[in-house]
């Protein structure tokens, strides 16, 4: 159990996908005008990060890995396939995209165009690709562990363009040399906003 | 072809300070400067190919599926130079670990191919994606000079502050530590984009 808490506060707050690896930043950036949309955009990536990463984590150690195939027939055990692992991570990302976004227009019009656009927009996500990278360079031991930290990565991207949004939307009414303002001046608060989430570095329970 | 479509995209329509794409896999490679320099290497090689063959497939592929056919070619450059970079250069391919994988969901790379190849010709988008790779290259590059010039003394990893300017040597120099962190890769970046604005006055927000 500890090791769950351990992985979840590591992925939040220690290890954040924006402030410590630069991931998503893309939608991160384009995103972040109002909270409205952000908190919409956010909640999307949590809940595609938290389901893509243990059906990755599935697919790495049942088909991708060195000797993955054995449980097929004995003599596959040789096969190593991990080198198509990043076809295979970003068509299983892009396919479970694609069906989000049917299921939610289907089933939650009101959803769907609240959240719409955004879905599109998370398959080319690197915060979504990035967290299976992490996943297979890590070694996580089983599934609950890659699902935690699906979790736990999902909801540290979202704090970060929720507090990105908040201070955004206040500065629009204040006064920023020109060449600064929009894109130069989100670099520099998402930095200053980056060194302060240094201080959890280091942090164990 | 003037000469619009080889100067935009490194000042006028840079990838990264203008368009804002591609930020996500570029900033952390850019503690030393050789990381930057292959990083941006093999964003350009990437780019410019993928632009070539999807534009040569551009009148085959269904409008519906389109997205996947394009991460699907684009995946297949990054495993060929994933591999290659692994065969050849191990420790840089360590040292960039994830961010070679990366390069897939680079938006340069899919803006690029929505933007221009899916409606022109092979060899205009070949260039196009060619530029657009070396605009983004160039950015990294600044960055990266500044980040090891003053984080760690080096350029490439050569000495370039003389070695008895340093405090532990009896002289008055120490490293800036601040330059290694990530959050500084964001600063800079912050930089650049404010001295480019000010020279560019068109660029600025209003």
């Amino acid at each position: 159990m500890m090791d769950y808490i351990n992985i979840f506060i590591k992925s939040v707050f220690v290890e954040n996908m924006v402030f410590s690896f630069f991931l998503g930043m893309c939608s991160y950036l384009a995103v972040s005008k109002t909270v409205k949309t952000a908190t919409g955009l956010g909640l999307a990536v949590i809940f595609v990060l938290a389901i893509t990463l243990p059906l990755n984590y599935l697919l790495y150690e049942y088909v991708l890995k060195a000797g993955a195939l054995t449980w097929l027939s004995p003599n596959l055990a040789g096969v190593d396939l991990s080198f198509l692992s990043y076809i295979v991570y970003i068509a299983m990302i892009a396919t479970f995209v694609q069906i989000v976004e049917m299921f939610v227009e289907k089933f939650s019009p009101g959803l769907y165009s609240s959240l719409g656009i955004f879905l599109p927009l998370i398959a080319v996500n690197c915060a979504i690709l990035g967290g299976s990278l992490f996943m297979q360079e890590r070694g996580y031991s089983n599934v609950g562990e890659a699902f935690t930290f699906g979790l736990g990565s999902g909801i540290g991207w979202f704090l970060a363009i929720v507090a990105m949004a908040a201070i955004r939307e206040k500065l629009a009414y204040s006064n920023v040399p020109k060449p600064l303002k929009g894109l130069g001046l989100a670099f520099i608060i998402t930095g200053l906003m980056g060194i302060a989430f240094m201080s959890f570095m280091g942090f164990q329970l | 072809m003037d000469k619009e479509t080889y100067l935009k995209p490194l000042f006028k329509g840079n990838p990264i300070t203008v368009l804002v794409l591609g930020i996500c896999s570029s900033l952390a490679v850019t503690v030393q400067l050789k990381g930057a320099l292959v990083m941006a290497l093999s964003v350009t090689l990437v780019t410019a190919f993928s632009s070539l063959f999807i534009s040569l497939l551009r009148n085959t592929i269904p409008n519906r599926v389109r997205i996947i056919v394009q991460l699907v070619v684009v995946a297949m450059f990054v495993i060929l130079i994933d591999q290659a970079l692994k065969a050849f250069s191990y420790d840089t391919s360590k040292m960039l670990s994830v961010y070679i994988g990366l390069i897939i969901t680079n938006c340069i790379i899919m803006g690029r191919i929505e933007a221009f190849a899916l409606g022109n010709k092979p060899w205009p988008s070949f260039v196009d994606g060619a530029f657009n790779g070396l605009g983004y290259g160039m950015i990294l590059v600044i960055v990266a000079f500044f980040r090891e010039l003053f984080g760690s003394g080096t350029l490439l990893g050569f000495q370039i502050i003389p070695a008895s300017w340093y405090i532990e040597n009896g002289g008055w120099y120490a490293n800036n530590g601040l330059m290694i962190l990530p959050p500084m890769a964001l600063i800079l970046l912050g930089c650049v984009v404010w001295v480019h604005r000010s020279i560019d006055k068109d660029l600025q927000e209003q």
